[in-house]
């Protein structure tokens, strides 16, 4: 009873949208790389430093968009960072990518303690504002989960139609895949392997951190520590789970956002009263496993996924 | 055969060398191609045909010496240069990527990278239009991974030509194909030469050389040894330049056969999907015997190997070893009675590509003593069974702890066959133990089963190369959808006639007549 409640309340919907938003960034982020044959095991710090170099930029005095954008250089920093180790060098992409998570985590709230030395509570922003979109915002319950985000949620929606029609539908989308799948099919056709990996590593990692400076930017207006809070781990799930698809994964964020939404939600009913409230905060993570397993079965791995490739060689 | 001196020359090696470490796998080489023209390259594996290939078409880069395509020199160390200089690689290991369509594997990399979107309706009519130019027949749309190797070869050659390419290279495009399917090439090949295309076509097999070449080069140990007019030479002149010395055909001494080792009573297994399962087979695998197993791949073969080898029981029937049935039937129950199995793939199921040398050789028996003891390894013992495996089996490598993905298939194969033979088992099921070897390497494999037959083994030989068949078995039995044909002794049949089994005539009402 009080679930249908919930389920029919425009907040619920409304609140998944907004928590999916940063997942769907992330995960269309990991979702290039590993269709180009790279796991990036960097994502969770890559997200940690995005969410910082945002907010860090809009409270030095800089427009909302150009803190995105700095998020995102620094982002793509992270990406050449992993790429030239683990494309050219073909180092192991598990160590280079979790090593690369405690760099950039690390790293991360070594320049907020430089940058505000004397703060205890972090400073707030003028975040990103709801942006209601006229007469469809207007309709009952998806009308304002859908239609009255802020312009970052526009994005990430934006953003999952754009990856799918360049992989599909695009030259360069093909030779991505290709690389992902026979990275010597690519090479045979007088394409650079290295090129496209790296390339697909610092756009996907790019994104990754635009997915974090949406916590600070425009979920929240301030940074915390633990703020990213595994959000990466699930995005390599996510990816996972929507077998390499960006419409799937779209899919899987919503539907994991959703969990999330719902198990705050429950916590204040009567029911969910009695029961430890780490039960809940348990649940989308939970939840998340069995779908994957169910899933995720017959999902089509990119067959060259972490096999790095070397010209030339015996 | 044209007259070669008034043709265009449309590609020039000059002295071309390349080294691996030690190992020169190509030495000076130099020649020319003309237009219209089909070569051969010729030669043992290892004796640096594909490398030679592989610096052609920009993959490696030469040490020394330079191409030249239609007179212009080729910038070393880059595939698009020589695409776009008409240069087309069909490589043995196919670049296809599994996961997208023909189309996509054709297109991938011809259109500029950042347009958006792709001409798919322009890219289908080409297509369509070189499929009826070269009679390729291959579906546009269908996944990759989904097509036969006959199929998957063709959209290999359709990407070169898709690029315009005046210069195919095949490397061993025959290793793969059904006879049939070689014929097709065959056809698409000479539909390319009358298009005024040149080809290198690198094979070790004589006879398809005879069949397609114009002009052969002959390739030993990294250099070019030799160059013939294909119509004024033949397969045993042939043979003698490649491996550097007369070949003669294995001789087989009569031996009188013993007592049936392993019998199989009218076993039958399930079918495996496509696969055929066996139907009421029986054999009988004599002592000092090689009883040859005919067929068109895909017939049985693999299901009969698998129930000899212990991978499966049988459903049905009986499987006797001297006479009884064995308590359980396992892998490791085949071993401990003494078959010794070559198996058909010696890259997935006979060795592990990582492992050393001496790690694969003991990877049957590394439980036994005296290769452990009480639950330890005992790796000098280890070591020096794989230095006897070496001597002995002429396994040419750096030494035991070389890691066998270095290791040519012909010394691969040799290892394998070393820690099959070396134990002395009285029963050997071979299957398929020279696919994909050179004649030298052909030879000794062939050589070692006979020695092991004189002293008294039964040997079980699976082949889909009916020559063989025909010279080393005692008796040969033809398989067909899971059926087994009456046994044929030696010399009394034509290959047509085993051709009529093999297509599974004649098994009308002879359902028990196995000898």
């Amino acid at each position: 009873m009080d679930l249908i409640d919930i389920l029919l309340s425009a907040s619920f919907w409304t609140a998944t949208i907004r928590i999916a938003s940063p997942l769907i960034f992330a995960t269309m982020g990991e979702l290039i790389c590993e269709r180009a044959g790279v796991l990036n095991l960097g994502i969770e710090g890559i997200m940690v430093a995005g969410a910082f170099a945002g907010w860090m930029a809009v409270y030095s005095g800089t427009g909302l968009w150009t803190g995105v954008a700095i998020a995102m250089l620094v982002g793509m920093a992270f990406g050449l960072l992993h790429s030239l180790l683990t494309v050219p060098f073909g180092l192991s992409q598990h160590v280079v990518g979790l090593g690369l998570t405690l760099l950039a985590t690390s790293l991360t709230y070594f320049s907020y303690r430089l940058a505000l030395p004397q703060v205890t509570s972090p400073p707030k922003i003028e975040a990103f504002e709801v942006l209601p979109i006229p007469v469809l915002s207007d309709i009952p319950i998806i009308g304002p989960a859908l239609f009255a985000q802020t312009p970052l949620t526009y994005l990430a929606f934006a953003l999952v139609l754009a990856v799918s029609i360049t992989l599909y539908r695009t030259p360069l989308g093909l030779a991505l895949r290709a690389a992902g799948e026979n990275p010597a099919a690519v090479a045979a056709q007088g394409l650079s392997v290295t090129a496209l990996r790296m390339g697909a590593v610092i756009v996907g990692s790019g994104l990754m951190a635009v997915g974090g400076a949406f916590l600070t930017m425009s979920a929240f207006d301030s940074f915390f520590f633990e703020m990213v809070n595994g959000r990466g781990w699930i995005c390599i799930a996510l990816v996972v789970f929507g077998a390499w698809k960006p419409g799937k994964a779209l899919m899987g964020a919503v539907l994991f956002a959703a969990f999330d939404a719902l198990q705050i939600r429950i916590q204040q009913t009567p029911i969910g009263a009695n029961i430890p409230y780490q039960v809940f905060l348990m649940m989308p993570y939970f939840l998340s496993i069995v779908a994957l397993v169910a899933m995720s079965r017959r999902a089509e791995v990119p067959a060259a996924l972490m096999v790095p490739f070397n010209k030339g060689e015996r | 055969m044209q007259s070669n001196d008034k043709a265009q020359v449309v590609l020039r090696l000059n002295a071309i060398t390349k080294t691996f470490g030690k190992l020169t796998a190509n030495d000076a080489v130099s020649f020319s191609l003309h237009k219209g023209e089909v070569i051969a390259l010729l030669g043992e594996n290892g004796a640096g045909k594909t490398t030679l290939m592989n610096i052609l078409f920009g993959q490696y880069t030469a040490d020394s010496g330079t191409v030249e395509v239609f007179g212009r020199p080729l910038p070393p160390g880059n595939p698009r240069a020589a695409l776009n200089a008409g240069v087309g690689m069909v490589h043995q290991h196919f670049t296809l990527a599994d996961n997208m369509t023909v189309l996509e594997n054709i297109v991938l990399g011809t259109q500029p990278l950042w347009r958006p979107g792709f001409d798919r309706t322009g890219a289908r009519a080409r297509i369509e239009k070189l499929s009826a130019d070269f009679r390729l027949r291959v579906d546009p749309d269908a996944r990759v991974g989904t097509l036969a190797v006959g199929e998957r070869q063709r959209v290999e050659i359709l990407k070169a030509l898709y690029r315009d390419a005046r210069i195919l290279i095949l490397d061993e495009p025959t290793a793969v194909l059904t006879p049939q399917e070689t014929d097709d090439l065959f056809h698409t090949l000479r539909k390319a030469v009358d298009l005024g295309l040149s080809i290198v076509f690198i094979s070790h097999k004589l006879h398809e050389v005879m069949a397609i070449s114009d002009r052969v080069l002959i390739l030993r140990h990294g250099k070019l040894v030799s160059q013939v007019e294909t119509d004024q030479t033949d397969r045993k002149t042939l043979a003698a330049l490649m491996v550097g010395a007369e070949v003669e055909a294995p001789k087989v001494d009569p031996v009188t056969p013993g007592p049936a080792l392993l019998k199989l009573d009218n076993v039958g297994t399930p079918d495996q999907g496509s696969a055929p399962g066996l139907k009421s087979v029986t054999l009988a695998l004599r002592a000092g015997q090689i009883i040859g197993l005919a067929g068109v791949s895909g017939n049985g073969q693999t299901a009969l190997a698998a129930v000899i080898g212990g991978l499966t029981r049988p459903a049905s029937g009986k499987l006797e070893l001297d006479g009884e049935t064995p308590q359980g039937w396992s892998p490791i129950h085949a071993v401990h009675s003494g078959i010794a199995r070559i198996p058909e793939d010696r890259h997935k199921i006979g060795t592990i590509a990582d492992f050393d040398l001496t790690e694969n050789a003991i990877l049957e028996c590394y439980q036994d003593q005296p290769f452990s003891k009480r639950g330890w390894m005992n790796w000098g013992r280890a070591r020096d069974f794989t230095r006897r495996i070496i001597d002995t089996y002429d396994v040419r490598c750096p030494g035991p702890s070389t890691r066998i993905r270095l290791l040519s298939g012909g010394n691969m194969q040799k290892l394998i066959l070393g820690r099959v033979l070396e134990p002395e088992p009285r029963i050997i099921l071979a299957n398929q133990p020279v696919r994909g070897l050179d004649i030298g390497a052909v030879t000794y494999v062939q050589n070692q089963l006979l020695k092991a037959r004189a002293r008294g083994a039964a040997v079980l030989l699976i082949s889909e190369d009916l020559d063989e068949i025909m010279a080393l078995s005692d008796v040969i039995h033809v398989i067909s959808e899971g059926r087994l044909s009456p046994g044929f002794p030696r010399g009394t049949m034509t290959p047509a006639e085993l051709g009529v089994w093999m297509a599974g005539d004649g098994f009308e009402g002879e359902h028990s007549l196995a000898s």
